[in-house]
């Protein structure tokens, strides 16, 4: 039998014992540890024909209530106006901070469509996919003598007639900033040669 | 909100880059260059002082006008799951069927060369091109046997494309419903009513002065004329492609008109681009195309056979050869939902490092076409800035006359903004002219087509393209069109058949096109 691994947070054990840690003799003979699904961040499908939307998630609240639905958005509008074409077919995302309710814990996903105009034969949307908050970017581990930088020593004397050697590595820092950011720099502007190493002699169009 | 401000950076970062290919861009590279000599500019603060300088020397008013450009010709950027496809065109049904459309033509095209046995394209022998050279300002001398040629399409042939579009998901079921098209166009795209179109159109109004109404000879020019042209004359100094926009929708004077156009479409004859024109040019006297000799039968069918614009017939010539070897065209398929067609090198067939556009800029003219140009040649006489001037109108609003799309100035919307604007005012007239068998599109089509090219005077033409430059709008077409059905009604009303009709509505010449508009969206009892 396939399987898929999912998404979850393991977070880190905690002791159940009586009395406190650290005055008691004993080892703990119970540890809990407990385990997050990751809550959602974005929604995102392509509309067809849907005029408004609602989503309503069951969430699991505590271990002894049963989980409950809870409307987390209601009659989201996506198309203006239901008879005429505007938002028939757009891409849409929603974010959770557009939802009524935290987003955490979600057992299960209802989206309620609804198109009160009866001209279309069908609608539905499509495309739907669900994300979770991505992994923040990794934090750059820099050279020790980049982040521990020692303790200056006494600048040397200025010589007579140089110019101050910080102020020229402050200039000179400045400037490679700016041909970096030059050379990162790329445009979407076209040559401007319509033909093939000066040959244009064509035949027939193609059709594909 | 968190959505805008990611909206909003992301639109700065797609302007960005587009301008950064800019010859704007290198200018203000030198320019900045330049300016670290200047003894108020400091190293410590170098942005800071630079940004300075670009706000006291003007150069920061012209990247303003380069941005606000580059926001009224693309569009918004949409969903970033969005693929391409879906920037040109959203419905998934248009898309197709602009695709059907123009494998007809492409079809029509290769019937044409393979039945005449004229390749596509082919190099120009050098005798040959020493001639074209000598007598480059006085094409229209030659007479070039153009009786086998055949326009690749009429604006009726696109009419019935247009009739025939269907949405797949729409109950287009023969019982009469709430929502029934009595006209000819059957798709449910969202137009404007008269109310949002007084809105839009609010500066059309009755208590706003207009040029076309308020400059007429009753009127004494104390009252508006003076000091509208005195506020275009500062406009102009200022070099605002903004408040140019702003100030146009009440129309040009004639004086300011040719500046005032340039500085909205943001056109500025730098020598880079006198260049570029040569170097076009350079491409036409080596490499003859097909569809050069349907330019030259297109020209000599409609502009030269046009009281007005016969006299610019080789200006014509000069503008059109050169805008179907320019690749900069091909930049604007990104938003139009037409494509290119391709083609490949003799004997590459498939491969795909020889794979070309034909024509160079992608678009295949049809029967009418020059007319887009040839009112342009009564304000600019320089054949580079006219050539600049008609590239830049094409790339923003013509292009949208000949294309299925889903866009509010698509001419899919004009047609359907014309019937419905006649259907909801003018019940009765059209009620019975759809009963005589003249339904009022199979007219006005040809109007909204050409942009009224070739049917107005002159000079209330060029009035009404003040106006699409000002609203960034082709909406205005449609309206007028239903003004011109509105001022005719009691003779259309007597009419009993088709040929009829046209003949009441055949001359448009006398028409002043502002009273019409005026009356049509403020002043009609509904």
């Amino acid at each position: 039998m396939s399987r898929v691994s999912v998404p979850c947070h393991v977070k880190g054990t905690v002791a159940l014992q009586v009395g406190d840690v650290r005055t008691s003799q004993g080892r703990p003979g119970v540890l809990v540890i407990d385990v997050t699904f990751p809550s959602l961040q974005e929604i995102m499908f392509k509309n067809y024909y849907t005029a408004f939307l609602s989503i309503r998630v069951r969430q699991h609240t505590s271990t002894h209530t049963p989980a409950k639905w809870v409307t987390c958005l209601r009659d989201y509008c996506l198309m203006p106006d239901p008879h005429s074409e505007e938002g028939a077919q757009e891409y849409v995302s929603l974010f959770k901070h557009q939802m009524l309710c935290d987003m955490a814990r979600v057992l299960e996903l209802r989206l309620i469509l609804r198109q009160p105009s009866p001209l279309w034969l069908s609608f539905t949307v499509e495309e739907l996919q669900i994300y979770q908050q991505g992994p923040k970017s990794p934090s750059m581990t820099f050279p020790k003598w980049l982040s521990h930088p020692v303790s200056c020593e006494q600048p040397a004397p200025l010589i007579e007639g140089l110019p101050d050697p910080s102020r020229v590595s402050s200039e000179v820092q400045q400037m490679w900033a700016l041909t970096e950011m030059i050379r990162a720099s790329h445009t979407s502007t076209r040559i401007g040669r319509f033909d093939v190493d000066g040959c244009y002699d064509l035949n027939l169009l193609s059709y594909t | 909100m968190l959505q805008e401000e990611s909206d909003l950076s992301l639109i700065i970062a797609q302007i960005v880059q587009k301008l950064k290919g800019s010859n704007l861009y290198a200018q203000l590279e030198r320019q900045a260059w330049a300016s670290l000599q200047r003894p108020e500019i400091k190293l410590e603060s170098l942005k800071e002082d630079i940004k300075e300088f670009f706000k006291i020397s003007g150069w920061e008013k012209k990247l303003q006008n380069a941005v606000y450009s580059e926001l009224s010709v693309f569009p918004l950027p949409s969903h970033p799951a969005a693929p391409p496809e879906h920037l040109k065109e959203p419905l998934v049904y248009m898309r197709k069927a602009q695709g059907s459309w123009e494998k007809r033509i492409l079809k029509s095209l290769n019937s044409m060369c393979t039945e005449l046995s004229i390749p596509l394209a082919r190099k120009r022998p050098v005798g040959e091109q020493k001639e074209l050279l000598n007598k480059w300002n006085e094409m229209g001398t030659d007479e070039p046997d153009l009786s086998l040629f055949r326009p690749v399409y009429a604006p009726k042939d696109f009419l019935e494309v247009l009739i025939n579009l269907r949405n797949p998901n729409y109950e287009n079921g023969d019982s009469l419903s709430f929502r029934t098209h009595l006209g000819l166009i059957q798709v449910p795209l969202k137009v404007k009513d008269i109310p949002e179109l007084k809105e839009f159109f609010v500066e059309l109004g009755l208590t706003t002065g207009q040029l076309g109404i308020d400059d007429s000879t009753q009127v004494p020019p104390e009252l508006f004329e003076n000091e509208h042209v005195r506020i275009g004359q500062k406009v102009l100094a200022e070099q605002d492609s903004a408040a140019a926009q702003q100030y146009i929708r009440q129309g040009s004077p004639t004086a300011l008109r040719a500046e005032l156009w340039a500085l909205i479409l943001n056109i500025s004859s730098q020598p880079e681009d006198i260049l570029y024109y040569e170097q076009l040019k350079t491409n036409v006297i080596q490499h003859d195309l097909l569809v050069d000799s349907l330019i030259y039968k297109d020209v000599k069918l409609t502009a030269s056979n046009d009281d007005y614009y016969f006299v610019f017939e080789d200006y014509l010539y000069q503008v059109l050869l050169c805008f179907s070897r320019d690749p900069s065209v091909l930049g604007h398929f990104a938003y139009n939902s037409a494509s290119p067609p391709k083609s490949y090198i003799r004997g590459k067939l498939g491969l795909e490092e020889y794979a070309v556009f034909y024509p160079p800029n992608g678009v295949i003219p049809f029967h009418g076409f020059s007319m887009y140009v040839a009112p342009l040649c009564f304000l600019y006489h320089e054949p580079s800035k006219l050539y600049q001037i008609f590239r830049e109108m094409y790339v923003r609003f013509f292009f949208r006359l000949h294309s299925i799309s889903s866009h509010p100035s698509g001419i899919v919307s004009l047609c359907l903004l014309f019937e419905t604007l006649l259907q909801t005012y003018l019940p009765q007239l059209f009620y019975h002219l759809r009963e005589i068998g003249a339904q009022p599109l199979r007219i006005s089509f040809k109007w909204m087509v050409r942009a009224f090219s070739g049917y107005l005077a002159t000079d209330q033409l060029l009035l009404l393209w003040d106006r699409i430059l000002g609203y960034n709008s082709l909406e205005i077409l449609a309206v007028l069109a239903a003004a011109v059905f509105a001022f005719r009604a009691v003779n259309l009303m007597e009419v009993t058949s088709l040929a009829a009709a046209e003949a009441v509505l055949a001359d448009l010449s006398t028409l002043k096109v502002m009273p019409l508009l005026q009356i049509f969206l403020f002043a009609t009892v509904t």
